[in-house]
């Protein structure tokens, strides 16, 4: 299928799921249109909401990237839920602890950090899945629920800050990422995004390391009898996975809220999905479909405030999209009948 | 201590119900080639739907009749969406469960105003069949039990007769393994592949509903937390075959059940809520080395060859 | 009468014509043999008359009464059966089970095993196959594979058998068994059509041949009338060469590669026993045998993807069996069995699977980057030497015909490594026009002194190509010759287990 093709595809399962959505949300006894109207205001509307809509995005590329790089190698990695998580309290802690040191050496020790605390808890799952042969989907599930409970475990315990909130305590201010317009989560780390959108697809295509997990992920025989090592290929690829996963959970800490704070980071793992399926798990579609998607949610947040339809709609277009997105056969088979009653008129 | 043992022995039965049926589900699904990754969500809806039925009707009978009916929906969707339209089953079913976590927040909003739960309504209750409540051990672990429970050993006696006994059972294994014979043989493949999916979904809902309508009464935002992945899992440790398939599920209950004594013990809540997942991977590094998956689950079957 | 009238019958797939106006008929009681070239259009051909595909426009006529065959099942219920190449069949279910799914006889609603056991057992004994219907398919062996298949047709009153390749994986005195009951089958009033490549079997079995090229229907023949040139010719649309020029065979040349006592054992199972073999620059040693005798995992150990439990492998006096599947690699040039799974990827570029196995040599990139202009370039250059009929380095491997991903495969692996080469069906799936050009760049890297190890299920193939032919069976060499001195006879009777001087 060509690239103009799939295009065509995406943009006409878009539009079919925020058709169903609609459906939906008619039937629940709202207005679509309402809802749709507050959605692209609160998206577009004002240099603020353009600005939210941005920074919503940061985390969902660096999902969207995870779960893209994964998918490139053959793997389902649904663990970033865990791996986000895996890297945003390591990033607060180290972040609060350390002190007296310049920002131009505190933020990439967090950053660093992060990454590597997410790449272990993904290269976890991948050594299970080594030993054991079973799918990664559910091993890297159950992770997802452990990491859940670790976490909230240390933000309640240990790593408690005074006070009634359940979070860490603040950052210092050399771990922050500079907010580039006020008041927004549009921070620094969208530079950081970024740049991991063009290392992705220089990665992927012009190195050799690259070449061969792409080899491993398309066909893992042939990779193998030409002395590719899978099982090598795969650790690495779940490692790096994790890792951007990490760093998407530590850029959340440092240039938004500061602190490790319960369920800041829920929700984003799926997303992820979503976003590098859409994507074709290429760099620039994972790019557009994460804009995308932080559109749909800063939208979706001020919709919930202006409106009365709960956010979760988000979720259920989302849900839609990954559906139609991954089921090209759908849109053939329509093509299929209009092409048969062309023939026959 | 023998009264703890018992306490603990049915708390591991009635853990276990919902995941053994949403096991089974998962079983049959693959069986016939199938991966049927949207359980957590099937689960979702059949406890939403089970409690929307009683809410309406005033009770909970025709409750489970709403879940099971919103399940085979699922259930076909899935299977138009693998089957008909070759989708990654992978996909499809986070989709669907996805779906079922946003849906069923959506529509909890439209129809009783609130953000987390629904009202209280009517519930199956709990059985004492006459000879099973007087039996002096037994009766302490399944004397008082959901009647649910009993649908569960029903439906493990008619899958196992299903597969092993009948002619639609040697064809679900042979589709299962190589869906090619049994097409060349001239068996409807799709048929068998839609209506065993379908069945699935209705086995997977009725898990559900027993979270509801079953046990608390009322629906609860995102109340499966897992437990439909967990069954997968349980799959794989009774090697796709009805009866250890279900009692993996008891294997699962043992260990939640565990998990609630614990609870009361002074650990940190949130350590002790690791437990049921860290046991699930646990399970998993011990199942069995020789898989006896369905060769052909995961992979897409085209019947006509075109 | 006619068993099978098939009359202007098209099928089309993307614009290209599969079939085009082909007309096909067998008569009742007749063995007819279906030939062509991969890509000739007899599978789709066959596919249609079992049901699997609609023709776009065309005739059926069984038993001389017009039908519309939508599905297998209306196949089936004209009496017709398809006899696979590749077996159809469930590893770990029974003989029984694997016969009567989807007819399966029943009481009430349960499945009456015993009956059916009983049933098959009647035809077992009818037609001498020696089966126990109880066993488990994985348990038997390739031949008694394809009986299990005939017997699927048998089962189902099957007036009419579809044998696809039936030959392509058996031994000779196998195919002297099968084309026996063959035989018997006529003579019971059954309708046989092989379809089939193999040029030298249709003439032993065959009454009648119908020959198709590029989906058209060239010529109906009688057997008698016509010989393996003439056939050879109108399959191919010009006249083939069956031999092959070479330059003498020199028995002191140095030894390139060597496989001393390798052995392999997997679960307790002895897989590969103690095998030695020596490829000496410009010879090709050719491995004969029935496929799943351990051919697939002495490649894989040489190849270094499995290690051996004992013994070594060594490349011109070095010792390299201990190293990582990339280093054996850069001594050993490979050309995978099933190029498919094995010898490329699909949704790569042409270019892409040209520097498979070879792309970290430093003159494709350095620190770890490809030199995309450097790898395009020498591509280009394979892709004109070798012939492969594509419109571009920039066009994916997979949308290639079979024969000329061989060629590009056979390129990359001749540019890249001919001091030693592992040939695994090289030929296989590949048409004739592709064949002789394959055999040829073979021979001429052989010439040019080249080891070459040769495994083939094809016994024609290695005995044309091959200067010392090795029997292997059941992991063991059984005995190894200059191929002049091995007949035909003899190869079959080490092939399934002789030892010693044959009687």
């Amino acid at each position: 299928m060509s690239k103009a093709k799939k295009l065509v595809y995406i943009l006409i399962s878009f539009l079919l799921s925020v058709m169903i959505a609609s459906a939906i949300i008619a039937f629940s006894g709202y207005s679509p249109s309402e809802a749709y109207s507050a959605m692209i205001s609160g998206a577009f509307g004002s240099t603020y909401n353009l600005a939210q809509t941005i920074g919503t995005s940061i985390p969902l590329i660096f999902a969207g990237l995870a779960m893209a790089a994964g998918a490139k190698t053959g793997i389902f990695n649904i663990g970033i839920e865990g791996q986000i998580l895996m890297g945003a309290l390591p990033a607060a802690i180290a972040g609060h602890y350390i002190k007296g040191i310049p920002a131009v050496l505190h933020i990439p020790l967090c950053i660093l950090l992060a990454a590597v605390c997410g790449g272990l808890w993904a290269l976890l799952a991948a050594l299970i899945k080594n030993r054991l042969h079973i799918s990664e989907v559910i091993i890297t599930i159950m992770l997802n629920y452990v990491a859940l409970y670790l976490v909230e475990y240390l933000v309640n315990y240990p790593f408690k800050s005074e006070g009634m909130i359940v979070r860490t305590e603040e950052i210092q201010e050399s771990a922050e990422l500079a907010v580039l317009i006020p008041h927004t989560r549009l921070n620094a780390g969208i530079i950081i995004a970024l740049f991991l959108v063009v290392a992705f697809w220089f990665f992927f295509y012009r190195t050799k390391l690259g070449y061969e997990l792409r080899a491993t992920g398309s066909n893992l025989k042939a990779a193998e009898t030409a002395g590719i090592s899978n099982r090598k290929n795969i650790m690495i690829s779940m490692f790096l996975s994790g890792a951007i996963a990490g760093i998407g959970g530590a850029v959340e800490v440092m240039g938004v809220q500061g602190y490790y704070i319960s369920n800041m980071t829920t929700g984003y793992g799926f997303s992820g999905i979503a976003i590098a399926v859409m994507g074709g798990n290429e760099a620039l579609g994972t790019l557009a479909s994460a804009l995308l998607f932080g559109a749909l949610s800063a939208g979706s947040s001020s919709m919930n405030r202006t409106t009365n339809i709960p956010g979760e709609f988000i979720t259920v277009l989302q849900a839609l999209i990954i559906i139609f997105v991954s089921t090209p056969g759908i849109i053939l088979a329509v093509e299929k009948i209009i092409r048969r009653k062309k023939v026959a008129a | 201590m023998g009264a703890q043992i018992l306490t603990l022995l049915s708390g591991m039965v009635r853990v276990a119900i919902p995941i053994s049926f949403a096991a089974l589900a998962g079983m049959l699904s693959e069986r016939v080639g199938i991966v049927n990754m949207g359980l957590e969500g099937i689960m979702l809806i059949g406890s939403f739907f089970g409690v929307v039925g009683s809410y309406l009707s005033g009770s909970a009978w025709i409750g489970l009749l709403f879940a099971i009916a919103a399940g085979a929906v699922t259930g076909l969707v899935l299977a138009v969406l693998t089957v008909g339209f070759k989708c990654e089953h992978v996909l499809a079913g986070l989709g669907i469960n996805m779906f079922a976590s946003g849906i069923t927040v959506v529509l909890l909003q439209a129809i009783w105003n609130s953000k987390g739960k629904s009202e209280m309504v009517a519930g199956l209750g709990k059985w004492k069949l006459p000879v099973i409540s007087q039996i002096p051990i037994i009766k302490d672990i399944i004397g008082n039990i959901s009647p649910l429970f009993y649908l569960l050993v029903l439906c493990v006696l008619l899958l196992w007769m299903l597969l092993y006994r009948t002619p639609t059972g040697l064809r679900i294994l042979v589709i299962g393994e190589n869906p090619e014979l049994a097409g060349t043989m001239g068996v409807n493949v799709y048929l068998v592949q839609y209506l065993f999916v379908i069945i699935s979904g209705m086995l997977a809902a009725v898990g559900g509903a027993y979270l509801s309508i079953g046990d608390i009464d009322m629906f609860s935002k995102d109340m499966v937390s897992g437990r439909g992945y967990i069954a997968l899992a349980m799959v794989i440790l009774g090697n796709w075959k009805p009866t250890w398939v279900a009692l993996a599920g008891l294997v699962y209950g043992f260990a939640e059940s565990m998990q609630f004594r614990l609870q009361a013990v002074s650990i940190p809540p949130q350590l002790v809520q690791m437990l049921p997942y860290l046991f699930t991977i646990l399970v998993l590094l011990f199942a069995r080395r020789k898989s006896m998956a369905p060769a052909a689950s995961g992979k897409h079957y085209y019947q006509k060859g075109e | 009468m006619n068993a099978i009238w098939m009359e202007h019958i098209s099928k089309s797939f993307h614009g290209t014509y599969a079939n085009k106006e082909i007309s096909f008929s067998v008569k009742q009681g007749e063995i007819h043999s279906l030939l062509g070239e991969n890509g000739a259009g007899k599978t789709t051909l066959m596919k249609i008359l079992f049901g699997l595909y609609r023709p776009d426009q065309g005739e059926i006529r069984i038993n001389d009464k017009e039908v519309k065959i939508h599905s297998a099942h209306d196949a089936i219920a004209y009496g017709l059966s398809m006899v696979h190449q590749h077996f159809v069949q469930v590893e770990n279910l029974t003989v029984t089970e694997n016969i009567i799914v989807g007819h399966e006889p029943k009481r009430g609603i349960f499945l009456d095993r015993k009956g059916a056991e009983q049933k098959v057992k009647e035809l077992i004994d009818r037609y001498h196959f020696r089966l126990d219907p109880k066993e488990k398919i994985e348990n038997l062996s390739v031949g008694e594979r394809q009986k299990v298949e005939i017997l699927k047709a048998l089962y189902n009153d099957a007036s009419i058998l579809l044998l696809d390749e039936p030959t392509a994986v058996l031994t000779p005195p196998e195919v002297s068994e099968l084309f026996e009951m063959l035989r018997n089958l006529k003579r019971e009033n059954k309708t046989i059509v092989i379809i089939t490549h193999k040029l030298k079997e249709t003439l032993e079995i065959a009454d009648r041949i119908t020959i198709l090229r590029k989906g058209e229907t060239i010529c109906t023949c009688n057997v008698k009338d016509t010989n393996e040139e003439r056939l050879a010719e109108l399959m191919v649309g010009r006249p083939v060469s069956f031999e092959v020029k070479r330059l003498p065979w020199k028995e002191d040349a140095p030894v390139r590669l060597e496989l001393s006592h390798i052995s392999l054992s997997r679960q307790k199972k002895k897989v590969l026993e103690d095998i030695s073999l020596q490829v000496r620059s410009g010879e090709i040693l050719g491995i004969a045998g029935v496929e799943g005798n351990g051919q697939t995992e002495l490649i894989e150990v040489i190849t270094g993807i499995r290690r051996q439990t004992g013994g070594t492998i060594s490349c011109e006096g070095e010792v390299i069996s201990d190293t990582t599947p990339k280093k054996m690699l850069q001594y050993i040039g490979h050309i995978p069995e099933e190029r498919g799974v094995r010898g490329f990827v699909k949704g790569f570029a042409n270019w892409e699977n040209f520097i498979l196995g070879y792309h970290n040599r430093a003159v494709y990139g350095t620190h770890g980057l490809l030199n995309l202009k450097k790898i395009r370039s020498t591509a280009e250059e394979a892709i004109k030497r070798y012939d492969v009929r594509t419109t571009g380095v920039d066009q994916t491997t997979d949308s290639l015909s079979g024969g000329n991903q061989q060629k590009l495969i056979i390129g990359r692996t001749l540019m890249h490594q001919n001091r030693i080469i592992l040939a695994a069906q090289p030929t296989r799936g590949v048409d004739i026009g592709a064949i002789e050009y394959i055999h040829a760049e073979l021979m001429k890297m052989r010439d040019q002194g080249s080891a070459i190890l040769l495994f083939s299920a094809d016994l024609d193939e290695v005995v044309k190509l091959s200067d010392r032919i090795a029997v292997i069976y059941e992991g063991r060499i059984q005995e190894e010759r200059k191929t002049e001195d091995f007949s035909k006879k003899e190869l079959g009777y080490y092939m399934l287990g002789g030892v010693g001087e044959n009687e």
